[in-house]
């Protein structure tokens, strides 16, 4: 499925970072270390489905004729997706799907705060629902960073780890390209690379009061703007996709 | 104005002012008024109107339209309150019905009226007041967050301190 309008096209790449950042949430349903937690995760995966619904039907009427919300999720290829490769990365462990919930949520508030004041009128209603969640989302993230960086000796190890991991996917989301300078010019966009240092600020003050350490630069992995990603992907649209692959348009 | 006039004096936000004055001067009362028996989901005792939910009623043409404003995004709870909505116009005799789902101006807590508050606590679900959160149950203030998200979307999980039960407290957004 090839998208030209470019406005379509940075819609979609909204939605396809909130898919896969639900999808991935979602996957600890039944799994968590305790119900409550269980809960809290599947509300956020929620949200991020839900948010990613608004963008696909929003694409959807921009697009018009047969494509619904649907078409977007179910019905394109590996490639066809333009999320962040971090949103993408297995699950982990349970320190693993908080780190990258925490540096995504740093970034997600003062985007959806930028997203607010998009021209496209639709992009700033969505954006101004999101803000609220995304606070909520953070205050959640920020404190759990606090418990297992500052908690046990293993719960520090293994979010240390987990953020030695994460780092070099953290670049990706301040990268801009040729659809963004475009929609940026006439007020659509954020300017993602204006957020790093909001980004840098909220998260060098959180690993520091959780006794973490900011990992040292070593690069940053992209690519999942062009569709290019890593093969983990692909399994999760594999399951994701199934059900609508085999029986095209099934409904509950 | 001071802030102690500021808080002396509730202020309703310009949104939920403009709402009641659609309903206020809406020439459809008596749709309005026949959604009122129609309530959350999840929490019984409020009507998609006193939630905030249904933001506008008018006819077009033989249908009837209404607008709704999500509480969360992903809230599911929404798609049973606009088949609920549907099945109430229905009974009352409104079979065609046209729902628009608007998402701006956002919903907030702040739209919810003291008296829905009240009738949320009774119903043993806190809302989130100045003084703290109170347990509906027993009303100290003694009390503590357990998770930040309840039973759902809408919702974090409280333990009063005092006597000990848990809680679900409408989240503040």
């Amino acid at each position: 499925m090839k998208l030209h309008d470019p406005l379509t096209r940075y819609v979609v790449r909204l939605g396809d970072d909130a898919l896969i950042m639900g999808h991935r949430l979602s996957e600890w349903m039944s799994r968590a270390p305790f119900l409550e937690e269980d809960i809290a995760l599947s509300n956020v995966a929620l949200d991020f489905v839900g948010r990613a619904r608004l963008f696909y039907q929003y694409a959807a009427d921009l697009m018009g004729g047969e494509v619904t919300e649907n078409t977007f999720a179910y019905q394109r290829d590996v490639r066809d997706f333009t999320n962040l490769l971090l949103c993408e990365l297995p699950r982990g462990d349970f320190a693993f799907t908080l780190c990258r919930q925490f540096l995504y949520d740093a970034y997600s508030l003062p985007f959806t705060q930028a997203l607010c004041k998009s021209a496209d009128s639709q992009l700033a209603a969505i954006a101004a629902k999101a803000e609220k969640e995304s606070r909520y989302h953070l205050r959640r993230s920020r404190d759990w960073m606090l418990r297992l960086g500052d908690g046990t000796a293993e719960s520090h190890e293994r979010c240390q780890n987990a953020l030695d991991q994460l780092w070099i996917y953290t670049d990706e989301m301040f990268e801009c390209d040729a659809l963004l300078d475009g929609l940026i010019a006439t007020g659509v966009a954020v300017n993602t690379a204006s957020l790093r240092s909001e980004w840098l600020a909220t998260v060098t003050e959180t690993l520091h009061a959780a006794t973490l350490v900011i990992p040292e630069a070593q690069g940053g992995v992209t690519g999942g703007r062009e569709g290019i990603h890593t093969d983990d992907l692909g399994f999760l649209l594999a399951e994701m996709q199934f059900m609508q692959r085999a029986y095209p348009g099934l409904q509950w | 104005m001071t802030s102690a006039t500021a808080d002396c004096i509730p202020l309703l936000p310009i949104e939920e002012l403009a709402r009641r004055r659609r309903r206020h001067e809406s020439s459809v009362g008596h749709i309005w008024d026949l959604l009122d028996n129609v309530m959350d989901p999840e929490i019984p005792v409020i009507s998609l109107y006193e939630l905030g939910v249904l933001q506008d009623i008018s006819r077009e043409g033989n249908a009837v339209k209404l607008v709704l404003t999500p509480t969360y995004i992903g809230c599911p709870a929404l798609g049973i309150m606009e088949e609920d909505a549907r099945a109430a116009l229905t009974a009352g005799g409104y079979h065609q019905v046209i729902v628009e789902t608007r998402l701006a101006p956002a919903w907030t807590t702040a739209w919810l009226t003291p008296e829905a508050r009240r009738k949320m606590t009774a119903y043993g679900v806190a809302s989130p007041e100045k003084g703290g959160i109170a347990c509906p149950q027993c009303g100290s203030v003694n009390t503590e967050v357990i998770s930040e998200f309840g039973s759902t979307a809408c919702k974090s999980l409280f333990r009063c301190v005092a006597c000990h039960e848990p809680f679900d407290v409408f989240k503040a957004i």
